[in-house]
């Protein structure tokens, strides 16, 4: 037999007996036991095969933002965390707000070749919050958007979300609202609370989130249009989904890996590479997280991967940017924050970082089961290694991740998108 | 002050007693006989003497000192204190130390008779440190230095004028001098030990 | 002790010693004719007020200058930082021109820390600093947004201990603007260390969310905690803040939060009023409580100058880390 790539000895979804998988023309041709093929072999025995994961939330900075990231820094970033998809925010310079930049983008992700680079569309002209960009022909364009976000702002003016919400139907397209309301957090720091307090940083109140998400479900369900909610953080904006989703409302919600993990009790050394929009929470609020998202009520895991250049981070609290790095250390996270305690299994990682952010982002070859005749798009784990985090070492122009110096479980071994190595043993496809 | 005060002597390092409390006692009584002969003092120019002592233990026995000349002559000197801690010259060398007391007297010290008080002199480096703190409080008319022990090894021109007990000493042995007031009882002690050298910086 | 950054810094030993120390320096100055010390002679000391200060950059800069250490004050506009170079790198500059130590107000809350943290990282990277490569400055936060301002604390802490004879088992009150006040941070937390008994009286709308694990009670009545108190300390009013939002009006806040004459006389004879300045006459303090000898406004001005040294004294006068 022939192939394209043959995986040996690995188990789909973490279960069942070890089996080999073929791969031809991108698509999965046989998987059974023993198989021989004339092709690239993959020895991938003691690992687990995941279909490849989507991510519904990525920061590219490009363009305007290539001293923190590219395109091609971010997908390669994107192909080592095992990610297949991404989706990227439109908050750039210029701002993804009309056809001609996100064909720019999906263009440069095509030609690049390592991640799927769906460009989110902006809601407004400018990220203004005042005038409807043009949806339509973002969804028409090539890059085909389905997804529109002033994401970093909040669309706030509640006349405004409706109309997107109501427009959006005619496209199947999903309006992802970052809940913040802004008036409750101006000039706001840090998660308001105890660590706040003592630390005198302006409290971020968890009630901006929740406000807004309630507010964003009542206009959803009268639009009968679907809303997705960034970033979770806080344990009353579950509750708000809890109930919009058993009343009927076309709602789906992310969390951050940060959120599941993280708390406010970091801040206390004032070190911006904590600070992050909505900022990191209580262990109240994380638990939460982690229940909400076992549950469902959380749909998927989303990176909110945030890269900044060093002087936009290595300085006083109040001046540093929001974000960090997440794509290259998302799985292990989540492994460490809702596997390891047994929350999710490796059919519910894959639920969560892939089956779910495709059909929110109406990806029709992406998140799919593996099985014959499916395309060859995966993320091979290794679910016992271990390693340890260093910026400096991820792929991202940033080096701003959180996790700086700490243990994590889990390794990405390879990245396969329609049959196609985009990553490997830490190393990209050449 | 080269001195630890602790209360007892550590297990097997060598220790010798070189004062008793009644030999500590005795030798303040005759030194503040020498200071009455040495600086004619009487109830008349009573106003013109000022005991300074270095902290801890010297201020304490400038205290005695003075309680002494009073019982002996019905008349009271000033008595103060000042610390040389601020202007000493091997600050760098080690952690920040704590300040002792600075009480100068009424009256101030300008062209009164100063007797500097110290219960150990060594280097010299800590009474002339004191003598910069204490021109910096006035311009005495002159100025004296008596001391308890006089261990030698001076590094600077410095000699005391009223001395309670010369004691040949080696540099890594030390001297410990215990007060009442601060220690619990009184007594002078030779210590020779290398953990004596660890907790002090260096001669004073 | 390498940094003086926040109260918590200080336990209660370190904070006493620092006490301590400071009483020490003002017996080693009292009646003298020339207010010089040499101990910190060949000492840098640097200022850098990004926010406007009076009384505690001069008290710093005459603290600096009695222990004759060079002080040299960096104002935030007509320097480099006007010109927008960043904090870090500022830092490394005064790092590299000899600073041994850099008092630093900021209105950022952590600018301090920050300041800290890269000072100390450059030090371990070998960049030349203060006495050369691989030393490090000292950073003592005189200010930062609303998160500290420890040597004040220290200063009230110094007069309290002065007037009332201790401070372990004193009540305090600290009434007014706790939410935005980085002396009521410091002060609530150092005299809760030294064992003192706080009590916050504020609307509040001006009390952290949070406030509940602090180490003191809320308060409800300014009249009804008065009789109880050893000491009230009056928090400035950051009037810029307000717009409306916090409280009614000025005349309101001044009816329910304000010392006036009527009040101070239900304070016990032996109280102490302390305000950290500079007082808004009228709204936070009548004008004739804040000159009533029960003031120890300017007791506290003179105090802030001892204790600064106390600190300098502890930063630099030994030998460096």
């Amino acid at each position: 037999m022939t192939g394209d790539l043959l995986i040996r000895g690995v188990r789909p979804y973490g279960e069942g007996e070890p089996v080999d998988v073929l791969v031809r023309d991108g698509v999965v041709a046989e998987i059974g036991t023993r198989l021989s093929a004339t092709a690239e072999v993959l020895d991938a025995s003691g690992l687990v095969l995941l279909p490849g994961f989507v991510d519904l939330h990525t920061h590219l900075r490009e363009p305007g933002g290539e001293e923190s990231e590219t395109i091609e820094s971010g997908s390669a970033a994107a192909a080592l965390g095992g990610y297949t998809a991404v989706f990227a925010m439109p908050n750039t310079d210029p701002v993804g707000d009309s056809a001609v930049v996100v064909e720019h983008v999906w263009r440069r992700g095509a030609e690049i070749g390592l991640v799927d680079v769906h460009p989110v569309g902006a809601v407004t002209v400018g990220l203004g919050g005042e005038r409807m960009a043009e949806l339509a022909s973002m969804a028409s364009s090539r890059a085909r958007v389905r997804m529109f976000s002033d994401d970093g702002r909040c669309v706030h003016d509640p006349m405004l979300m409706r109309r997107a919400l109501e427009y959006a139907t005619s496209l199947d397209a999903v309006i992802a609202q970052h809940a913040e309301d802004p008036r409750l957090t101006e000039g706001a720091q840090a998660h308001e609370g105890v660590v706040a307090a003592r630390l005198g940083l302006a409290g971020w109140p968890a009630t901006a989130e929740e406000t807004v998400v309630a507010r964003d479900c009542a206009l959803a369900r009268d639009a009968g249009a679907r809303l997705h909610v960034c970033h979770v953080s806080s344990a009353h904006t579950v509750a708000v989904l809890r109930a919009a989703k058993a009343a009927g409302v076309r709602v789906t919600a992310e969390v951050t890996p940060h959120h599941l993990l993280l708390t406010d009790a970091t801040l206390t050394a004032y070190d911006p590479v904590h600070k992050v929009n909505p900022p990191l929470r209580t262990a109240d609020d994380a638990r939460e997280m982690r229940n909400a998202l076992a549950e469902g009520v959380i749909d998927v895991v989303a990176t909110d991967h945030a890269p900044h250049a060093a002087q936009y981070k290595d300085t006083e609290w109040a001046a540093a940017r929001p974000g960090m790095l997440g794509l290259q250390t998302a799985l292990s996270v989540l492994v460490r924050a809702c596997v390891e305690p047994g929350r999710l299994d490796w059919r519910g990682v894959a639920r969560v970082m892939s089956q779910r952010p495709a059909e929110i982002g109406r990806l029709r070859d992406q998140g799919r089961p593996i099985a014959v005749g499916e395309p060859a798009t995966f993320t091979v784990v290794d679910p016992d290694d271990m390693w340890t985090v260093r910026g400096a070492g991820l792929a991202s122009r940033g080096t701003n991740t959180p996790y700086e110096g700490m243990r994590l479980p889990a390794t990405v071994v390879a990245t396969v998108l329609r049959g196609r190595v985009t990553a490997r043993e830490g190393k990209v496809a050449a | 002050m080269a001195t630890s005060r602790r209360g007892d002597a550590r297990a097997g390092a060598p220790y010798r007693e070189l004062l008793s409390a009644a030999d500590v006692a005795r030798t303040v009584a005759r030194i503040a006989h020498q200071i009455i002969e040495k600086t004619a003092f009487s109830p008349e120019n009573a106003t013109e003497l000022v005991l300074i002592g270095i902290p801890t233990g010297g201020a304490v026995l400038a205290r005695r000192l003075a309680a002494a000349i009073t019982e002996f002559t019905g008349a009271a000197p000033a008595v103060g204190s000042v610390d040389p801690t601020l202007y000493r010259d091997d600050l760098r060398r080690r952690p920040a130390r704590a300040l002792g007391e600075t009480d100068v007297p009424d009256g101030g010290l300008d062209d009164r008779l100063v007797v500097l008080v110290d219960d150990v002199l060594f280097s010299g480096r800590t009474v002339r440190a004191a003598l910069d703190a204490v021109a910096e409080h006035g311009r005495p008319r002159a100025v004296q230095l008596a001391v308890l022990v006089d261990r030698g090894h001076r590094e600077l021109p410095i000699r005391p004028d009223y001395v309670g007990k010369n004691v040949p000493t080696a540099h890594d042995e030390s001297i410990e001098v215990l007060l009442a007031e601060t220690d619990g009882r009184d007594g002078v002690a030779l210590v020779a030990h290398d953990a004596q050298r660890d907790q002090q910086g260096g001669p004073a | 002790m390498r940094h003086l950054l926040s109260v918590t810094d200080l336990d209660a030993a370190a904070a006493t010693d620092l006490l301590d120390t400071a009483d020490r320096l003002r017996q080693a100055l009292l009646g003298r004719e020339v207010r010089k010390l040499p101990t910190l002679r060949g000492r840098t000391v640097v200022t850098m007020f990004y926010e406007d200060s009076t009384r505690t950059r001069v008290s710093f800069e005459i603290a600096g200058k009695w222990m004759s250490a060079d002080t040299v004050n960096v104002a935030a506009r007509g320097s480099s930082v006007g010109k927008g170079e960043s904090l870090r790198d500022t830092a490394a500059t005064l790092a590299a021109a000899g600073a041994d130590c850099v008092v630093v107000r900021h209105p950022a809350s952590g600018a301090a820390h920050r300041m800290a943290h890269w000072a100390d990282r450059a030090a371990k990277e070998g960049v030349v600093g203060p006495g050369g490569p691989g030393t490090a400055t000292c950073v003592v936060n005189a200010g930062d947004g609303t998160h500290e301002h420890p040597t004040q604390a220290l200063l009230d802490a110094a007069t309290l201990r002065d007037r009332l004879g201790g401070i372990a088992g004193r009540r305090v009150g600290i009434v007014g603007d706790v939410l935005h006040s980085r002396v009521a941070r410091s002060n609530v937390f150092l005299l809760a260390t030294l064992g003192a008994d706080v009590v916050l009286v504020a609307p509040p709308t001006l009390l952290p969310v949070g406030v509940e694990a602090w180490p003191c009670r809320v308060g409800a009545e300014l009249e009804a905690e008065l009789p109880t108190l050893d000491a009230v300390m009056m928090l400035r009013v950051q009037a810029e803040r307000m717009r409306g939002t916090y409280f009614p009006s000025a005349r309101e806040y001044a009816v329910r939060y304000g010392l006036s004459e009527r009040r101070a006389a239900l304070l016990p004879a032996h109280a102490v009023v302390l305000h950290p300045g500079p007082m808004v006459r009228g709204m936070e303090i009548a004008p004739a409580v804040a000159d009533a000898p029960a003031s120890a406004v300017l007791a506290q001005v003179r105090n802030g100058v001892h204790v600064r040294m106390a600190v300098l004294y502890h930063l630099l006068a030994g030998a460096t880390a």
